[in-house]
């Protein structure tokens, strides 16, 4: 069966715009017909990384792939890339700029949330080059 | 507790969503971080923020927070309320701070994601 397909280009410059892509995957996953659970999970691990796009990465491009029994969600960007991918799952490392801390993130969540509300989470990060995010949550 | 009686306890107005008044609130949440907020689900909760931007009604949504309650006689921007008014989300404001909205809330019943 075909995966029901979203795809949004995310701006890098409107921070009052971030998570827009993220309402709007988690209405369609609502009509249809997912558990508010597995609804949540997804959208609460796509929001973070979309802020994330946004804060660090000039924007990018959201594409989930819904199937009945998981939901993939990939976020690529072409911005600056992750040093250090150990380092930055840590709990309350961040390298976010003191205006990002004043709207309420860039303390250091971001990563453990997206890895703490998926089921499979995929960082591939290359220096000067960007970042590729893959979330898998399942249906469960 | 009701949307009604914690505009009481707090002396708190509402700013959109006298519709939703007499929705059941069991959990709470105060905080300006979002990412805290993002980081523990809990049913039916309503958040306590002093921060003013769109991201709050956002975190709300993706949580299923249904009210949110600023602090310190702080007010929401119109797209905000836009935002709020498309989720169902109930915006209050009290004058109280942090720190007194939580402890008069506390003191009713209202407890954190804990339930202690």
């Amino acid at each position: 069966m075909d995966p029901v397909r979203l795809h949004y280009d995310i701006s890098g410059s409107d921070f009052t715009t971030a998570g827009e892509a993220s309402g709007k995957i988690k209405k369609t996953l609502k009509s249809l017909g997912f558990s508010p659970a597995v609804v949540r999970n997804v959208t609460i691990a796509v929001y973070e990384a979309e802020i994330n796009m946004v804060i660090h990465a000039g924007g990018g491009a959201i594409d989930a792939d819904i199937f009945p029994d998981r939901i993939e969600v990939v976020l690529k960007d072409e911005g600056p890339g992750i040093q250090d991918i150990d380092l930055a799952m840590q709990e309350g490392w961040s390298t976010a700029p003191e205006n990002v801390r004043q709207l309420g993130f860039g303390a250091g969540m971001g990563l453990p949330n997206i890895k703490k509300y998926s089921d499979d989470l995929q960082i591939e990060s290359e220096v000067g080059r960007g970042t590729t995010i893959r979330i898998t949550v399942q249906n469960k | 507790m009701t949307i009604q009686e914690i505009m009481q306890t707090l002396d708190a107005e509402v700013i959109t969503g006298a519709d939703f008044l007499d929705r059941e609130i069991r959990t709470a949440c105060g905080s300006d971080l979002m990412s805290d907020v993002l980081a523990f689900v809990k049913e039916q909760a309503m958040l306590l923020t002093g921060l003013v931007n769109p991201q709050v009604i956002r975190t709300a949504e993706m949580m299923d927070m249904t009210c949110i309650l600023f602090v310190r006689g702080k007010r929401p921007t119109l797209d905000m309320i836009d935002l709020a008014n498309e989720n169902d989300i109930v915006l209050l404001g009290t004058p109280y701070e942090m720190f007194t909205a939580c402890g008069r809330l506390y003191s009713k019943g209202m407890r954190g994601r804990s339930g202690k």
